[in-house]
C-alpha cells in the first residue's frame, strides 16, 4: 500500500528544510507557488488517504512501526484513526489555502520553508503513536512559529513570539517531566522501557500518582488549546502573528491541547481525568463565558478571535470532559469545525487589513455598502461561529452541549449561556464594522476573484458539513467509541423513567 | 401527493439560490417576481399537498417524510424529516399564501430600492426557514428552522443599514432572541434526556409517561424560547424596534408569521402543556398580562407601524391566553384570521407611508381617505376586523379566545375583555389619525409631496387581504360542530389534551354579546374621541408611549453594566490581572536568572536554543539513566 502517513508527514518538511538551501538566484516568485503546490500534493495525498480509511473501525489503520532507539523503546509509529483524521485533512486543507492568501512579501523563501516544516510538525503531532516522537514534533512545532511570528509579524510580533514560546515551553516541561515521570513508573512495574501510547495505557500506579501526571500533561495541553486561565499569551499572539500563521495558530494548532487530551490523558490516565474532570469542566465553562464576555469589549478583531476561540475551546473541553459519546464526538467534530471558520476568519481580516491597514473596529465602518460580497462571506463564517444550525458550527456544539448536559447537568447550563453571549460580540462587531456609513466614505474594493477563490473553499466546507455531518461523523463516531470504552472503568448508564439511555 | 411535500418546502430554496447568484443580473422587477413566483408555486404545491392530506381519514393525517440522517452519535440520532400534520399544514398554507401576497406588494413597495434584488434573497430564504420550522419532523431540525428565521429577521430589520438605527435594531433582535434560543435548547436536552429521542412522532408516542414535574419544566423551557420569539413579557422589546425594517417585512415577519411559531411551537408540544397545570396556568397569565400592556402601549404612540407593533404583541398575548387556558384550536385560529388583519393593516400602513414619502408620525397625516381610497376602505376592514366587530373575522376568533379564558377563570378573562376594549380603541384612533379629520401634510415648503394611492401591485394584496380579514371567521363558525371547520381539522393534534373548556351555549351567546358590545363601545370611543382632534396629551401619557419604560429599565440594568464588566474585563482583569500573575511567576524566574546574568545576551534566539539544549540534555540524561 502507498504510504500515506508517512508522505503525508515527511513530505512538506523534507521540501521544506531543502528549500533553504536554494541557490539566491532562485527567483523569489516562485516560492509562493512552489509552497501551494507542494502543500496541495499534501491536500492531494491527505484526501487519497481519507477514501481509503474505513469507517465503521475504532482502532489505528494504516499503522507502520520502524524501530527507532531500541534501548530506551523508542520506535517510528504511525498511526490514523477517527480522531486524528480530520485534524490532518483539517491541516491539509489549511495550509495550502494559507499559503495561498499570503501577503507576505518579505524574505519567501524562508517564509514557505518555515510554513512547510510546521506543517510536517502538525501533521507529525497528529499522526505518531509515539509519545517521544510526539513530543518531538509537539515541540516542533514552536520553532517555526516563533519565526514566523517574530520575522514576519506585526510590530510586536517579537514580544508575542516571545511571550508565546516562553508560555508554551513552560507546558512543554511539564509535559516531558509528565511523560518521563510515566514512563519511569512503568519500567518499574514492568522492567520495561517503552514509550508506546498502547503499552503505557495500561500503566499500574497510585491515584496520586496517576494525578499529579495527568496534571502535568494537562497544563501542556490546557496552555495550547488555550483553556482559561493559561490564554494570556493568545490574543497577542493571534493579533500578531502574520494572518498566514494566525490561521494555523487558531485553526490547527489550537488542535493540538484538545487533541493531546483525548490521545493521551485520557488513554493513559482514565481514572484521573474522570476524578479530576469535574475541575478541567469548570476552567472550559469559566472560558466560554470569561472569553465571549472578554471578547464583547475587545475592540481589535484579531483580539476578537482570540478571546472568542478561547470561548469555543472551552466548548471543546466541556465536551471531551463530559465523557459521554455525544459530547465527545461532537468536540471531535468542534475541532475541525472550529478549525475551518477561524481560519475563513482570519483570511477575512487579512483581506480587511490589506485594504484599510488597521483591524480597529473604532477605525472601520460602512463595509458592507462597499463590499457586498465580503460582508455576506464574512455573515456566513460569522454565524458559523454564532453555531447558527445548517452551519457548521451548529452540530458540534449541539453535541457538545448535549452530551454534556446528559452527565454534568449544571455545566452544560453554564454553557449555553455562551450561545447567548456569542452572539451578542459577533453582532456587536459586525454592526461596527460593516453596517453604517463611513464618516469618511473612503473607497474599499471589494474582493478579488482570487480572494474569492481562497475563501470558497472554507464556505462550501461550512455549508456542507453543516448539512452533512455525518460524512465526518460516520468516521469519529467508532473511534470515540473506542476511546470511551478503553477509559471506562465502570459503564455508565443512567436511568430516567422511560427506561434505559445509555449514557456513554 | 403527499410526497410532493419536500418540494414545497424546497422551491423557496431554490428561489433563495436562483436570487442569490443571479439576482443583480435579473434586476427589477424580475427579481422580484422570481421570489414571488417560488413562494407562490410553493402555495399551490402546499394546496395540492393539502388535498392528499385530507383524504386521509382523520386520524391517520400524520405523514412523515424522512429525507436523510443528519447527525448521529451513540443513541442519539437526528435525521432531516419532514412531520406533517393538519397542525403543520395549517401553517403551511396560511404561510405560503399570506408570504406570497406580501412578496408581490413588495416588488411595488421596495421598487426604488437600490438593493431591490437582495430583498428578495432574503424574503425567500426566510419562507424556506419558517416552512422548515413548521414541518421540521424533530426538535433540532424545527431549531434550524427557528434560528432561520430569526437569522433572516435579523437581515431584514437591517436592511437599511447605513441607519445606525436600523442596525441596531437588527441586532438586538438576534441578541434577544437567542436568549430565547436558550431555553429551546435546554428544553430540547431535557427532552433527550427522558425520552432518549428528538423525533416528534417518538416523543409524541411516549410523552404520556413523563412526570409532572418534567412536563412542567420541559415546557416552562420552550415557553422561554416562545417568550423571545413571540415578543411577550419580559422579551417583547425587539419587536418595536423591528420597525425599523421595511414594512412588507414588518408585516410578513413581525405580525403574520415568525412571531406566530412561538404560539406554534406551544401548540406543537401541547402533549406536555397538558400535563402540566403550572406550566399552562403561567402561560395564560403571561399572555394575558403581556395582551394588557401592548394594548395600553398602543393607545399612545404616534407613530404608524408602531402602534401596529404594539398590537401585534398585545394579539399575540391573546394567542398565549388560549393556549394556557387549553383553547389551542381557538388560539391556532387566532393565528390565522391575525395572520389575514394584520398583514392587511401592516401592508396598508405601508401603502400610507409609501404615499406619503416615508412620513410615519400619524400625527402629521389626517384625511388620506381622499386620496387613498382602497388602502382606507382596506384599512378599515382591518381595524374592525382586529376590534372584534361581528361579522369580521377578529369577532369569531378572539371570541373564542375569550369564551375559554372565562371558562379557566373570570379573572383572566376580565384583564382579556379590557384588552379587547383598548384593541377596538386603539386601532379606531390610529384609523381616524391616518384617514380622517383635516390633512396635517400640506407641506408649504414641498407642495410636490402629495399623498396618493399605491399603484395596483399594492393594492391587489390589500384587497385579497381584506376579504380575507372579513371572511376569515368561516374557517370556525361556532355554529354546530359540522360547519366548525377548524375545530375538526385540528382534532387528532389535540387528541392528548383535555378537551377544550366548553362553554354552553346560551353562556356562548352572552359572552358572544358581550364581545360584540365591547368591541363597539370601544370603536365608538375612538370615534368620538378622535374625530376631529389629534392632539389630546392626557389621552397619550408619557408612560404609555414608552411602554412602560421596560426598555430604558433593560439599558440601564443590563446594557450599561453589561458594556462596562465587557471592558472592564478586556482591559483590566485580563492583561492586569491573568496576565499579571504570569508576569509575575515569569519576574519571579528572571529574577532568580539573574544570579546567571553573564549568560544573558538579550538575543530571544539564543535563549531559545539554550533551552532546546537544555531540554536535550535534561532528556538524554534520563533516558541513559533509564537504560543502565
Amino acid at each position: 500500500m502507498f504510504p500515506y502517513l508517512e508522505t503525508l508527514v515527511f513530505l512538506p518538511g523534507v521540501i521544506g528544510v531543502v528549500i533553504f538551501f536554494f541557490p539566491s538566484e532562485f527567483p523569489k516568485r516562485y516560492y509562493k507557488g512552489l509552497g501551494v503546490a507542494v502543500s496541495l500534493v499534501e491536500l492531494v495525498v491527505a484526501a487519497a488517504m481519507l477514501v481509503q480509511f474505513k469507517t465503521g473501525v475504532g482502532g489505528y489503520q494504516m499503522v507502520s512501526t520502524y524501530h527507532w532507539i531500541p534501548t530506551f523503546g523508542i520506535a517510528w509509529s504511525l498511526g490514523v484513526d477517527g480522531i486524528s483524521l480530520f485534524l490532518v485533512v483539517l491541516s491539509a486543507i489549511l495550509f495550502p489555502i494559507a499559503i495561498f492568501g499570503s501577503k507576505e512579501t518579505k524574505d519567501p523563501k524562508s517564509f514557505i520553508a518555515w510554513m512547510l516544516i510546521l506543517e510536517t510538525a502538525c501533521v507529525g503531532s497528529f499522526l505518531v503513536l509515539d509519545l517521544f516522537d510526539f513530543f518531538l514534533m509537539f515541540e516542533l512545532t514552536l520553532i517555526p512559529t516563533y519565526f514566523l511570528m517574530s520575522n514576519w509579524g506585526f510590530s510586536l510580533g517579537g514580544r508575542a513570539a516571545v511571550k508565546f514560546f516562553v508560555y508554551t515551553f513552560l507546558g512543554s516541561a511539564f509535559l516531558l517531566i509528565g511523560i518521563l515521570a510515566l514512563v519511569f513508573i512503568h519500567d518499574g512495574g514492568t522492567g520495561q522501557v517503552t514509550f508506546s501510547i498502547v503499552a503505557l495505557a495500561h500503566t499500574q500506579m497510585s491515584s496520586t500518582a496517576g494525578r499529579l501526571i495527568f496534571l502535568a500533561f494537562s497544563i501542556a495541553f490546557l496552555i495550547k488549546a488555550p483553556v482559561f486561565p493559561f490564554h494570556t499569551w493568545s490574543p497577542d499572539a493571534y493579533s500578531q502573528s502574520p494572518i498566514t500563521a494566525a490561521i494555523v495558530l487558531g485553526g490547527v494548532m489550537a488542535k493540538l491541547g484538545t487533541y493531546g487530551i483525548i490521545r493521551f490523558d485520557f488513554q493513559l490516565f482514565p481514572q484521573a481525568s474522570r476524578s479530576l474532570g469535574w475541575l478541567i469542566l469548570t476552567l472550559a465553562v469559566a472560558g466560554i463565558v470569561y472569553g465571549a464576555v472578554t471578547a464583547a469589549g475587545e475592540s481589535h478583531l484579531s483580539r476578537l478571535v482570540a478571546y472568542s476561540s478561547l470561548s469555543h475551546m472551552g466548548f471543546i473541553v466541556l465536551g471531551l470532559f463530559a465523557f459521554t459519546q455525544i459530547g465527545l464526538s461532537g468536540a471531535v467534530l468542534q475541532m475541525f469545525n472550529h478549525g475551518i471558520y477561524t481560519a475563513a476568519l482570519f483570511l477575512l481580516l487579512g483581506m480587511i487589513y490589506a485594504r484599510r491597514k488597521t483591524l480597529d473596529t473604532s477605525k472601520l465602518a460602512g463595509i458592507q455598502s462597499k463590499a457586498p460580497i465580503m460582508a455576506g462571506i464574512f455573515t456566513v463564517v460569522m454565524l458559523a461561529s454564532i453555531g447558527l444550525p445548517g452551519l457548521n458550527g451548529f452540530v458540534g456544539e449541539f453535541m457538545i452541549l448535549l452530551g454534556t448536559f446528559i452527565t454534568h447537568r449544571w455545566w452544560a447550563v453554564i454553557g449555553v449561556s455562551g450561545v447567548i453571549l456569542s452572539a451578542v460580540y459577533m453582532l456587536w462587531a459586525y454592526q461596527k464594522v460593516f453596517h453604517r456609513r463611513d464618516p469618511e466614505q473612503r473607497s474599499f474594493k471589494d474582493l478579488s476573484i482570487r480572494e474569492i477563490a481562497t475563501l470558497v473553499p472554507l464556505v462550501i466546507l461550512i455549508v456542507g458539513i453543516g448539512i452533512f455531518p455525518n460524512v465526518l461523523l460516520s468516521r469519529i463516531n467508532p473511534s470515540v467509541h473506542k476511546v470511551l470504552s478503553n477509559s471506562t472503568t465502570q459503564s455508565i448508564v443512567y436511568h430516567s423513567s422511560l427506561g434505559k439511555v445509555a449514557g456513554r | 401527493m403527499l410526497s410532493f411535500l419536500p418540494y414545497v418546502v424546497g422551491l423557496p430554496l431554490l428561489g433563495f439560490f436562483v436570487l442569490l447568484f443571479l439576482g443583480r443580473r435579473l434586476g427589477r422587477p424580475a427579481a422580484g417576481i422570481v421570489g414571488s413566483v417560488a413562494v407562490g408555486l410553493a402555495f399551490a404545491g402546499s394546496l395540492f399537498v393539502y388535498s392528499g392530506l385530507v383524504s386521509r381519514p382523520a386520524n391517520q393525517r400524520i405523514y412523515v417524510d424522512r429525507l436523510f440522517s443528519w447527525f448521529h452519535s451513540g443513541s442519539l440520532h437526528v435525521n432531516v424529516s419532514l412531520y406533517l400534520d393538519p397542525l403543520s399544514m395549517t401553517m403551511v398554507l396560511f404561510v405560503t399564501g399570506v408570504a406570497f401576497l406580501i412578496h408581490i406588494y413588495s416588488i411595488g413597495y421596495m421598487g426604488h430600492d437600490e438593493r431591490f434584488h437582495q430583498f428578495f434573497v432574503y424574503l425567500n430564504l426566510f419562507v424556506f426557514s419558517m416552512l422548515i420550522l413548521v414541518v421540521g419532523g424533530s426538535l433540532p431540525l424545527t431549531f434550524l428552522g427557528w434560528e432561520g428565521v430569526g437569522t433572516c429577521s435579523y437581515f431584514l430589520i437591517a436592511f437599511w443599514f447605513e441607519r445606525p438605527a436600523a442596525a441596531s435594531a437588527g441586532k438586538k433582535a438576534f441578541i434577544v432572541n437567542r436568549i430565547g434560543d436558550a431555553g429551546f435548547l435546554l428544553g430540547s436536552f431535557m427532552v433527550y434526556k427522558y425520552f432518549g429521542s428528538l423525533s416528534y412522532s417518538h416523543i409524541f408516542s411516549q410523552s404520556s409517561g413523563v412526570s409532572h414535574e418534567v412536563a412542567t419544566w420541559i415546557s416552562l423551557l420552550f415557553f422561554v424560547a416562545a417568550i423571545g420569539k413571540s415578543a411577550q413579557i419580559p422579551l417583547f422589546v425587539w419587536l418595536v424596534d423591528a420597525m425599523e425594517g421595511p414594512t412588507p417585512v414588518s408585516a410578513l415577519i413581525h405580525a403574520a408569521t415568525m412571531v406566530t411559531a412561538g404560539v406554534f411551537l406551544m401548540a406543537r408540544l401541547n402533549p406536555f402543556l397538558a400535563l402540566s397545570q403550572t406550566s399552562s396556568m403561567v402561560i395564560a397569565i403571561v399572555g394575558v398580562a403581556t395582551a394588557l400592556l401592548g394594548a395600553t402601549a398602543a393607545t399612545s404612540q404616534n407613530d404608524i407601524k408602531k402602534v401596529l407593533a404594539y398590537s401585534t404583541v398585545s394579539q399575540l398575548g391573546f394567542m398565549f391566553l388560549g393556549i394556557g387556558t387549553g383553547a389551542y384550536v381557538a388560539a391556532i385560529f387566532l393565528m390565522v384570521t391575525h395572520a389575514f388583519y394584520k398583514a392587511l393593516l401592516f401592508l396598508g400602513a405601508g401603502s400610507v407611508i409609501h404615499g406619503m414619502g416615508d412620513e410615519q408620525n400619524l400625527k402629521k397625516m389626517g384625511a388620506l381617505r381622499r386620496f387613498m381610497p382602497i388602502t382606507s376602505v382596506t384599512f378599515i376592514v382591518g381595524w374592525l376586523s382586529i376590534a372584534g366587530v361581528p361579522p369580521f373575522s377578529g369577532f369569531w376568533s378572539k371570541g373564542d379566545v375569550l369564551d375559554s379564558a372565562f371558562v379557566k377563570s373570570p379573572i383572566l378573562w376580565i384583564f382579556g375583555i379590557v384588552a379587547a376594549l383598548l384593541t377596538a380603541y386603539y386601532m379606531g384612533r390610529e384609523t381616524y389619525l391616518a384617514f380622517y379629520g383635516p390633512s396635517r401634510w400640506s407641506d408649504p415648503i414641498k407642495p410636490s409631496a402629495h399623498p396618493h394611492e399605491s399603484p395596483g401591485v399594492m393594492t391587489y394584496p390589500l384587497i385579497v387581504l381584506a376579504v380575507l380579514a372579513l371572511l376569515g371567521g368561516a374557517l370556525n363558525l361556532p355554529f354546530g360542530s359540522k360547519i366548525a371547520f377548524l375545530s375538526n381539522w385540528l382534532a387528532p393534534v389535540f387528541a392528548s389534551a383535555p378537551s377544550a373548556p366548553q362553554v354552553s351555549s346560551s353562556l356562548e351567546v352572552i359572552l358572544g354579546v358581550v364581545d360584540a358590545v365591547v368591541a363597539l363601545t370601544g370603536v365608538g370611543l375612538a370615534i368620538s374621541l378622535w374625530r376631529s382632534r389629534w392632539d389630546q396629551p392626557a389621552l397619550e401619557p408619557k408612560t404609555l408611549q414608552k411602554a412602560y419604560y421596560v426598555d430604558a429599565a433593560y439599558d440601564a440594568a443590563v446594557a450599561v453594566p453589561g458594556t462596562w464588566i465587557a471592558r472592564e474585563s478586556n482591559q483590566v482583569i485580563d492583561p492586569k490581572v491573568i496576565d499579571g500573575a504570569v508576569k509575575t511567576l515569569t519576574d519571579l524566574v528572571s529574577n532568580t536568572g539573574k544570579l546567571t546574568r553573564r549568560l544573558q545576551n538579550g538575543y530571544v534566539r539564543s535563549y531559545a536554543l539554550a533551552v532546546s539544549f537544555g531540554v536535550v540534555v535534561l532528556l538524554g540524561y534520563m533516558l541513559t539513566r533509564a537504560s543502565s
